[in-house]
């Protein structure tokens, strides 16, 4: 290991903020270092850790996609409504809306990979039509979850109760897909030649066209595999809240695209790691949990966020600024 | 077995309706260093995307070491021993040097699986091929470009190369990093590789190449030794027309001063730098990347402020802090990069060359008045002769040569005392470069004073009446121009 690139990383400063920021609510609180309060946070993270993993795919490349709460929230809101009463498998419910997800992100991968549309206006785009379809065909609304999934969204991995306060916190199911949804993103993009793909296209696609990667098929994939996700990240959602909220999600993909790039992931491409994204997204998150027990208002929260997010930004953009324009002319002192 | 490794003849290739090759024919022998040259458009690129199998000719036949095809395929160029540096390198500036080496051979194996073994393993294959000493590590945006094209050859003859064809591959680097790339080119050839070496600049056409091709307007107009080749020549077969560079003359000897600089330091730039011009003088700054010389420029012009001396014009101690301080005393400045610092590629003609004058040109309320700009557009584009279909094309549109006259032209449409340019010519084809020297002469002669910031020896030699050279932020020469040897000058210089 180079420890000095280590240092360099983003993901090192954003570690160090994260931890920083860890111990200051334990020393004024005593409460973030406890089994309830550590499961909560887990709880809040899933979601939109999960998100981060197939947004990060798509910044890498160079694009990036704002469509996955609507595709996540029409997929949900479909085979909530619609399969009540046609199984009471709940792997079924996950398997359509994983369908519906996929069939929308490979019209997103078509039109961005063939046409080479600006992915931002596309994915703009078939978002507004997915929450269009979901209010105006399914006519959606808030909404009792079928028994399938709310039995599947009672099940615990376990529960802690805090000594001192009392309450009691549950490890959802679903940390089990977070947990499989990270290893699968770390290893695709460290792993496997397709990963080296959706880097090299965000490094240069004509040099990746050149080198023989087939950038039309990359394409197609990074956005597929972000609607499919989508789907079953909006079903598992409903399950963690144990109703159907068609709306929940919206603006989410705010929060995710500044947590990639809070954690390094580079919006013009070709640069970005899975540690960094969650690392960002964990930052994120503990703000948004940890400032009741800083005894700061809940309705300062997102100043705070938002804060972060440019202090965080600006930090890395200065450090590029201040590097591409240094004097370096090595001076003769001496005279002539 | 046969003597050429390639022999394209009579190639012809159309896009729509335009001819871009009208049967061309280019041989190029087994082990031999061939130039080939031309203008932009010439149908340079063209040739060189046939021979690597991206483009199909639309009539002629390729023949590569004896065997006969109609067209080729990237695939099978490749396995026929033809690779190419293409002038953008097809490096991933994100990526490592490592997986930069290593990459295309994986997916041309057809790998699934990222195998840091094996990539190591390719990877040092290919350094050890040209002996380069480097970080496989490091990733390749931190890298000079000498180093980046570096890494491009390695790869290249990574597949059993037998010609490598280089695309114009000296105009980002500097002279240092130009004389490693030909010993480079030298040591190929002794493995028995040809290369293919595009340019238009003739002293690197006599330095390295035994043979040259010279294309105009998508026809062959000259192939031979080099050895029979002059500069009159070489002009004459790229333009079509006969250019007399005429040298310099300054006849003003007793005119006013116009610029005068005191023991002018900026940290990390230059030192003590003093000099004085004279109105209407033409003065050469060369020296080597990193010897001053441009910063010496942009603080004259107001990018950086001065750390200390003076600065006097016309006789008074003027205060340049800014941009707009350096044009309010009448200074312009040409960047040695045009594209990202003297354009907006993607705006008009009309705008680009107006924009220092919008707030003459605009009401109360700041609505520009177009025909105030367009009418100026139209008188300095003919002034300039600056070829366009339209004033309201994107500026992007134009080539090289006439962007670079829509800059002068942004800079000549106000009342400058001093124009300063940084590498005018650089990327410019040789008609359009005499053009520009023309211009900068006959400007000089009504009264401009004109710096040229400029590694090109001879263009400064032949348009400057004085010559500076600067060596590690120090001015450490200030020559005459006349009877000056460009031997004596290069020495100088580095």
């Amino acid at each position: 290991m180079n420890w000095k690139r280590v240092f360099k990383s983003t993901e090192f400063y954003v570690a160090v903020v994260l931890l920083l920021l860890c111990m200051a609510v334990q020393i004024k609180s005593g409460q973030f270092f406890t089994g309830n309060n550590l499961v909560d946070i887990t709880r809040a993270f899933s979601i939109p850790a999960m998100f981060c993993i197939g947004e990060m795919f798509v910044i890498i490349t160079g694009g990036v996609d704002v469509s996955f709460p609507a595709i996540a929230s029409m997929s949900m809101f479909i085979v909530c409504s619609e399969m009540e009463h046609m199984t009471s498998n709940p792997l079924a419910f996950f398997v359509v809306a994983m369908f519906i997800g996929l069939a929308i992100g490979l019209i997103n991968g078509f039109i961005i990979a063939k046409f080479r549309f600006p992915a931002l206006i596309v994915t703009l785009g078939t978002s507004s039509i997915c929450f269009g379809i979901m209010q105006g065909v399914f006519k959606s609304r808030e909404y009792p979850l079928c028994a399938p999934l709310y039995e599947l969204g009672q099940t615990k991995l376990f529960s802690v109760t805090n000594s001192v306060s009392g309450l009691t916190s549950d490890m959802p199911i679903g940390v089990i897909l977070m947990i499989l949804l990270i290893f699968a993103g770390w290893f695709i993009l460290n792993k496997t030649m397709l990963g080296r793909g959706i880097y090299a296209i965000g490094g240069d696609v004509k040099a990746a066209q050149r080198a023989g990667f087939n950038v039309f098929g990359i394409l197609m994939f990074i956005y597929a595999f972000s609607g499919c996700m989508a789907g079953l990240i909006g079903v598992l959602r409903s399950t963690m809240l144990l109703a159907v909220h068609p709306n929940n999600l919206e603006g989410l993909e705010m929060t995710v695209i500044a947590a990639c790039v809070l954690g390094g992931v580079r919006m013009a491409g070709g640069k970005g790691t899975v540690l960094g994204a969650l690392l960002g997204m964990a930052l994120l998150t503990i703000v948004d949990n940890s400032l009741i027990l800083l005894d700061i208002s809940t309705t300062w929260q997102k100043v705070f966020t938002g804060a972060i997010i440019i202090i965080g930004t600006a930090a890395s953009a200065l450090q590029a600024k201040r590097d591409e324009r240094k004097l370096t002319v090595k001076l003769n002192e001496g005279g002539k | 077995m046969s003597d050429y490794i390639i022999k394209a003849t009579n190639i012809k290739k159309y896009f729509g309706g335009v001819k871009a090759l009208d049967g061309v024919n280019l041989e190029i022998k087994k082990g031999e260093i061939h130039c080939l040259a031309g203008e932009n458009g010439c149908g340079k690129s063209t040739i060189i995307n046939i021979i690597s199998g991206f483009y199909t000719p639309d009539e002629g036949i390729i023949e590569i070491d004896g065997q006969q095809y109609d067209h080729m395929t990237p695939q099978l160029a490749i396995a026929s021993g033809i690779q190419v540096i293409y002038q953008d390198l097809s490096l991933f500036p994100n990526l490592t040097v490592r997986e930069n080496l290593a990459l295309n051979m994986e997916v041309a194996a057809g790998r699934k699986f990222v195998n840091k073994k094996r990539m190591n393993s390719i990877a040092e294959a290919a350094v050890a091929k040209l002996g380069l000493d480097i970080d496989l590590d490091e990733t390749v945006e931190n890298l000079t470009f000498g180093m980046r094209q570096m890494i491009a050859i390695s790869r290249a003859l990574l597949n059993d190369a037998k010609l490598i064809i280089m695309d114009e591959p000296t105009t980002a680097l500097t002279k240092r990093e130009v004389k490693t790339l030909f010993k480079l080119i030298k040591q190929l050839q002794g493995q028995g590789i040809a290369v293919l070496f595009v340019s238009h600049k003739l002293d690197e056409v006599f330095e390295i190449a035994e043979c040259f091709t010279i294309f105009r307007n998508g026809k062959n107009v000259a192939t031979g030794n080099t050895k029979d080749l002059n500069q009159d020549k070489f002009t004459f077969y790229m333009t079509g027309r006969e250019i007399v560079s005429t040298r310099f003359e300054y006849t003003a000897e007793n005119a006013p001063v116009v610029l005068e600089v005191k023991n002018l330091s900026l940290a990390n730039g230059f030192k003590d730098v003093s000099f004085e011009l004279k109105k209407g003088e033409i003065v050469g700054i060369t020296g080597l990347l990193g010897s001053g010389r441009t910063e010496l420029a942009e603080t004259l012009f107001g990018y950086h402020a001065a750390e200390s001396g003076d600065i006097i014009i016309d006789g008074k101690k003027v205060n340049i802090q800014s941009i707009k301080d350096g044009i309010a005393n009448g200074i312009g400045y040409l960047p040695s990069d045009r594209v990202t610092e003297g354009l907006f590629l993607a705006q008009p003609i009309s705008d680009n060359i107006s924009i220092e004058k919008w707030s003459d040109y605009s009401n109360v309320l700041g609505a520009v008045n177009r025909k105030k700009v367009d009418d100026m557009t139209r008188q300095w584009a003919k002034e300039l002769s600056i070829m366009l279909h339209d004033i309201h094309d994107d500026v992007g549109t134009l080539s090289g040569g006439n962007q670079q006259k829509c800059v002068l032209a942004k800079w000549l449409a106000l009342d400058l005392k001093v124009l300063i340019l940084n590498g005018p010519t650089v990327g410019v084809d040789i008609g359009a470069k005499f053009d520009i020297y023309e211009l900068v002469k006959r400007l000089a002669k009504q009264g401009l004073t004109v710096i040229i910031i400029s590694d090109d020896l001879p263009e400064v030699l032949t348009n400057c009446n004085r010559v500076m050279v600067m060596q590690s932020g120090r001015l450490a020469a200030t020559l005459s121009t006349q009877g000056l040897e460009e031997s004596r000058l290069a020495e100088l210089a580095n």
